[in-house]
């Protein structure tokens, strides 16, 4: 008959209309109350009905992996070694990986030898032109370029606000670790610490120098290690057995003691040159 | 004709590319060389000889669907332009690829316009930006850029206004990455070439014939406009760019007589956003996340098409292993997903245009939401996602679909991904296919709008190389995951969405056929992903990496993508070691290719059928204009 | 949107508790504000890849009409806000400008997305603009590729709280009230390249320029692509060498943090200090006379 086919459609749409408050009913009129308990099951699989998020009272949180601006780690300030200290060791593979081509990166010289030292002296990302696409992050040898959770952004003024320095980029360590835990701990299995990898190098040499008895450094690092191993993921600290750190994946990661002796060498020559020619 | 189809035991129709090609060479004897250079493949024709040799092609040797026609130019790499055209058997199989040379400095190549429609456009395209004339052509004028435009920007000699270096990396990024805003380093564009006696006044005409004319149309402005009182009823009707119904920034040019149209231009380029000349900049792994910017709608097919391109000129070199196969139900997993998103999108905003105005819409955009939670967990945006590498993937699912608070009020959400996925392929989706039949398949409104209006036969569909539902609608049964199979479809159970009649309704009728069969196919890569578990989701057991050299060769990598046939034709040059950017990228992109056939299966509607056949053949802008 | 007098009750004048939901004194302006920023109708159209998510923020999950931006208009004469959505690129550039020509004032811009903003990833193609604010006054950034709508969302609050901020007393946030037709924008042209009418005389300098001395500025040098395959092939490699420090790189101020709308805020601030300074002076020289009689 003719007008069937109108009447199931607004039979439907009338069903939708319903569904939406028998929703409603379910959870006791919770929904405008922002509550927390059935936010899950109303944004999953399982619910009927058109449900709104209520925005600014009530957010849907992200995903672990989500990915917005990049941020920079830098170590925690409680640290007792490297506060504040940048994981980025300035080898540029993020600027290169970038297809738009948003990172800019000073990197830092040794004043006295000239030679590249593993820490950025200036880091821009032009978030305007970001494409939010994660490679940097992903290519990172040294897990310490990430994207961050924050989409709340938004300026009056681009000018200024939106070249993102190495001030605004830097985060701290415990930051990351919050927006994602489950990363974050896969990243120290595979790093063998919760620091950066040369933090835990310092550590293992603090504690060699100690033995010797010429420095009272303590291996503070290597005890945070499995405690907050433990603490982050204790349903899998069992097989948290961590792997020894990548070594000489870039020029940068090589030992400290090398870097300094050949700085050492350096001015040595220096010393040399000028002695000469006095 | 006659005489040697009765000759041969297998007919030349059906007969393997390396006869063709055997026939093709006995035929036209001295214009036609066997391509040569390290991977390549096909033909190089004579020009003079071209629209012949095409004739054959199409009507002896059955290859009736033009796939993709593109320009390259081999500056500094022997010097010429090239016509590279790839024609396929809608009955199924590879392509036969033959290219057209010409010098550089007056680059002219017979059109093919009269053997295949499909041609139009896309020479069209490479006149715009390459410079390339095509003697024949109907109406050979730019296409995605404005006339006046300085120069053929495609060209490798061409430089943008706010050129910063050739290719990417960039040096100045690292490691001396003072940070700079170009445009205001560069404030007037000092590679753009302004005429001496330039004048705003000329340029800045405004009336009516002059809007028109600069547009190239087909459409007689002259005629219409220049007539003295009302003799006729026909006017000139523009909609777009910004016109509600054009599903972004298209723009139509109608001639109406009354209601009814008798002819209609499109006018594109209003997002042409320098796709291809940003690609061929980019190096290969660059250009994944620009490909999710093609077609939005479906980020995760675009994804599929480009790596299995680049991933065929890496089978070139020696050091190659294939997806393993977790890596590739994973990706027919995303690619059918997001196709399920193409299609309640595309029936959605259809429904829009033919006057259901934002509540099927609303129904729809719902699900979607699902899937993009999905999406955004997996690959981490819930659009853009960025997700497949050259063998393999940017991740393996993750565990748990969980959410951790770091803003205020923020929700937190956690799920089991194989059950948020079963609930959402076993109930959900179905669920609403359901719906939306029963909200629409048997409406009366939406019967009487759209059966037999805006109807393409099966000849024209395939000789306006239209593809996707468009085509499937006018009864083709062409459908790439079948007839030139890649990743796993092979073993995968499903059917062709196929209707005859070739109206707007038998295209509804394919893509919610298609819906179903994409939960079919969903739910055989479920067990599939539980078989896997565990496996690698890279070839090589770990990460690729992040500036591959992919070997020189040519490839060209298809998928059925939600909106039709989407293609990547990657060329790699550079020396025997092959390259790390690509010599020239170029996107078939359906959402362009379908709309050549638009004025021909307007023509005898009325005004109001016009969107919603322009809504009915389902593009996206993104790609149209790339 | 419900009545909330509270919100609106902001001046220096004390209502009585027990009255706070009954009465409100504001001043002209907070009313006005008000009024403008829970009905502000985006126009109904979208560029690119924003324009989705555009479409996803309308929609029933999360649906900006309960800030007010009700329906979108696809006429620009019922519309107050335009959201730019996506890449604007030199072809589309010119009926953008037109468009927001024929907007009636009030009227505002918030450029969404990175492409939108600055240009975004495909800032250095041929026919992209390298942002709206090239061409129009724009009044909200928000950045993203694309922003989530929830990211859009916190863009189109802080065109609210930048609306909040003005005041129908200071004739820069309501230059519609001024004396004399407001000029519309120049429509850009489009000739060899873009040309904004405001740089004609500069375009015709530079082309008259590079006649004369086809070397500097006219010839574009053929660029030896292949032997830069082949140098970029090695630096890949290699570790670079370090380039001399860009002379003119910009000098970026960034803010300390805070919302976008602390500015905001800010001059609310200062605008009640003022009241009620003027206050205080107006009781003292009420006292002044009072003594004086």
């Amino acid at each position: 008959m003719y007008g069937t086919g109108l009447a199931k459609g607004l039979l439907l749409t009338l069903r939708h209309f319903v569904e939406s408050y028998i929703d409603d009913l379910r959870y006791g009129f919770r929904k405008y109350h922002h509550s927390t308990d059935n936010f899950g099951i109303r944004q999953g699989t399982k619910t009927k009905g058109v449900i709104t998020v209520q925005y600014p009272d009530e957010k849907v949180a992200v995903p672990e992996r989500f990915r917005f601006v990049p941020f920079l780690i830098v170590e925690d300030e409680d640290h007792p070694t490297r506060a504040g200290k940048d994981w980025c060791t300035s080898c540029g593979i993020c600027a290169k990986v970038c297809p738009p081509q948003c990172i800019w990166i000073v990197r830092g010289n040794d004043p006295v030898t000239g030679r590249p030292v593993p820490e950025p002296e200036a880091f821009f990302i032009d978030i305007d032109i970001c494409m939010n696409c994660g490679y940097c992050a992903e290519y990172c040898p040294f897990d310490a370029i990430k994207m961050d959770h924050d989409y709340e952004m938004a300026s009056y003024d681009r000018t200024s606000h939106h070249i993102h320095d190495k001030e605004r980029l830097s985060k701290p360590n415990s930051y990351w670790r919050g927006i994602a835990p489950t990363r974050a701990y896969e990243e120290m299995l595979v790093r063998g610490t919760w620091e950066h990898k040369d933090a835990a190098k310092e550590a293992r040499r603090g504690a060699a120098s100690s033995a010797r008895g010429r420095s009272s450094q303590p291996a503070a690092p290597a005890a945070t290690v499995t405690s907050s191993a433990a603490e982050a993921a204790p349903e899998a600290s069992a097989a948290a057995a961590p792997a020894p750190a990548a070594e000489g994946a870039t020029p940068w990661s090589e030992d400290d003691a090398k870097r300094e002796e050949r700085r050492r060498k350096a001015l040595e020559r220096k010393a040399r040159r000028a002695a000469k020619q006095g | 004709m006659e005489n040697l189809a009765a000759a041969p035991e297998q007919p030349i129709e059906t007969a393997s590319i390396d006869d063709a090609i055997a026939y093709l060479k006995s035929n036209h004897p001295g214009a036609i060389k066997l391509d040569d250079r390290a991977g390549y493949e096909g033909i190089i024709v004579d020009p003079d000889h071209l629209v012949d040799v095409a004739r054959v092609i199409r009507g002896e040797l059955g290859f009736d669907y033009l796939s993709s026609a593109t320009a390259v130019d081999y500056l500094g790499e022997g010097d010429h332009m090239e016509m590279v055209y790839h024609a396929y058997r809608t009955g199924g199989g590879g392509a036969l690829v033959f290219k057209a040379q010409t010098d550089r400095e007056n680059p002219a190549i017979p059109s093919l316009t009269s053997v295949w429609r499909g041609a139009d456009f896309q020479e069209r395209e490479a006149w715009d930006l390459y410079g390339i004339r095509f003697p024949g052509h109907p109406n050979l004028k730019r296409i995605l850029m404005w006339e006046g435009f300085h120069g053929h920007p495609m060209r490798k000699d061409w430089r943008e206004a706010y050129y910063e270096e050739e290719l990417k990396p960039f040096d100045s990024r690292w490691p001396g990455g003072h940070v700079h805003r170009s445009e205001e380093k560069n404030v007037f564009g000092k590679n753009v070439n302004y005429p001496t006696d330039i004048d705003l006044n000329r340029l800045m005409d405004s009336s009516e014939s002059a809007v028109y004319e600069s547009l190239g149309l087909g459409v007689d402005v002259e005629r219409i406009m220049d007539k003295d009182g009302f003799e006729t009823n026909e006017l000139v009707v523009n909609m777009g760019p910004h016109h509600p119904s054009t599903h972004g920034v298209f723009r139509m040019v109608l001639t109406v007589d009354g209601e009814t149209v008798t002819s209609l231009e499109p006018v594109m380029g209003y997002l042409h956003r320098n796709h291809e000349k940003i690609g061929e900049r980019n190096t290969y792994l660059h250009n994944i996340p620009f490909t999710d910017r093609l077609d939005y709608i479906s980020s995760m097919g675009n994804n599929h098409g480009y790596v299995l391109a680049v991933e065929q000129l890496m089978s070139l070199g020696r050091k190659y292993n294939p997806p393993t196969y977790r890596c590739e139900a994973l990706r027919v997993m995303m690619v059918e997903l997001s196709r399920i998103v193409n299609h309640l999108w595309a029936i959605g905003f259809w429904l829009n245009d033919i006057g259901a105005f934002f509540t099927p819409v609303l129904y729809f955009i719902q699900e979607r939401e699902r899937i993009l939670d999905f999406f955004e967990a997996v690959a981490g945006s819930r659009m853009m996602c960025n997700y497949m590498r050259f063998g393999g993937l940017f991740g393996d699912l993750p565990e748990r679909i969980k959410s951790v608070s770091n803003l205020t009020n923020d929700r937190v959400r956690d799920y089991n991904t194989m059950q948020f996925l079963t609930e959402m392929i076993n109930e959900r989706i179905p669920r609403t296919i359901d719906e939306l039949e029963l909200l629409l398949t048997q409406n009366e409104i939406v019967l009487e709008r759209s059966v037999d209006v805006g109807v393409l036969s099966a000849e024209d569909a395939i000789n306006y190389s239209a593809a996707g539902p468009l085509l499937r609608g006018s009864g083709v049964a062409y459908d790439i995951r079948r007839a030139d199979p890649y990743s796993i479809y092979p073993e995968l159970d499903f059917d062709i969405a196929v209707e005859e009649e070739g109206d707007m309704y038998a295209r509804y009728r394919v893509r919610v056929t298609e819906l179903r069969e994409s939960v079919r196919i969903l739910r055989q890569i479920l067990p599939r992903l539980e078989a896997t578990k565990g496996e690698s989701i890279w070839a090589d057991g770990k990460p690729g990496a992040y500036q591959p050299r992919v070997p020189h060769g040519e490839a060209y990598g298809r998928v059925e993508n939600g909106k039709g046939e989407l293609g990547y034709y990657v060329v790699s040059a550079g020396g025997r070691g092959g390259s790390s950017n690509p010599w020239r990228y170029h996107v078939r992109a359906p959402s362009f290719i379908n709309l050549t056939p638009l004025g021909r299966m307007s023509q005898g509607y009325k005004v109001a059928d016009i969107v919603g056949i322009l809504g009915s053949i389902d593009i996206v802008l993104g790609e149209t204009d790339r | 949107m419900e009545l909330n007098l509270q919100e609106l009750n902001a001046t220096e004048f004390p209502v009585p508790v027990e009255l706070e939901d009954n009465i409100a004194i504001t001043s002209l302006s907070q009313l006005y504000n008000w009024g403008r920023r829970n009905s502000m109708w985006p126009m109904l159209f979208g560029l690119a890849c924003c324009a989705i998510e555009m479409i996803a923020t309308a929609s029933s999950r999360f649906d900006f009409s309960r800030f007010g931006f009700e329906v979108m208009r696809a006429t620009p004469r019922q519309a107050d806000l335009m959201i730019v959505s996506g890449t604007v690129t030199k072809k589309m550039v010119v009926p953008i400008v037109r468009l927001y020509n024929q907007m009636p004032e009030p009227k505002y811009v918030l450029a969404m997305g990175a492409c939108a903003s600055g240009g975004g990833p495909f800032k250095e193609g041929y026919n992209v603009v390298s942002g709206m604010d090239k061409y129009l006054p724009v009044d909200v950034y928000v950045p993203g590729c694309p922003p989530t709508p929830q990211a859009l969302l916190y863009g189109m609050i802080a065109l609210q709280r930048k609306i909040d901020g003005q005041s129908i007393a200071n004739g820069d946030d309501v230059p519609w009230y001024g004396v004399g037709s407001a000029e519309p924008t120049p429509v850009p042209v489009l000739g060899p390249d873009i040309i904004d009418p405001r740089q004609m005389d500069m375009i015709r300098r530079q082309a008259e320029s590079a006649a004369r001395d086809m070397e500097a500025l006219g010839l574009r040098e053929l660029p030896a692509i292949t032997q830069i395959v082949a140098a970029k092939a090695e630096t890949a490699e290699a570790v670079a060498e370090a380039l001399p420090a860009d002379t003119d790189a910009l000098n970026v101020v960034l803010p300390t943090g805070g919302t976008p709308w602390q500015e905001a805020e800010d001059i609310r601030e200062k605008r009640r200090l003022r009241a009620l300074a003027r206050k205080a002076l107006r009781a003292t020289r009420r006292a002044a006379q009072a003594e004086g009689e």
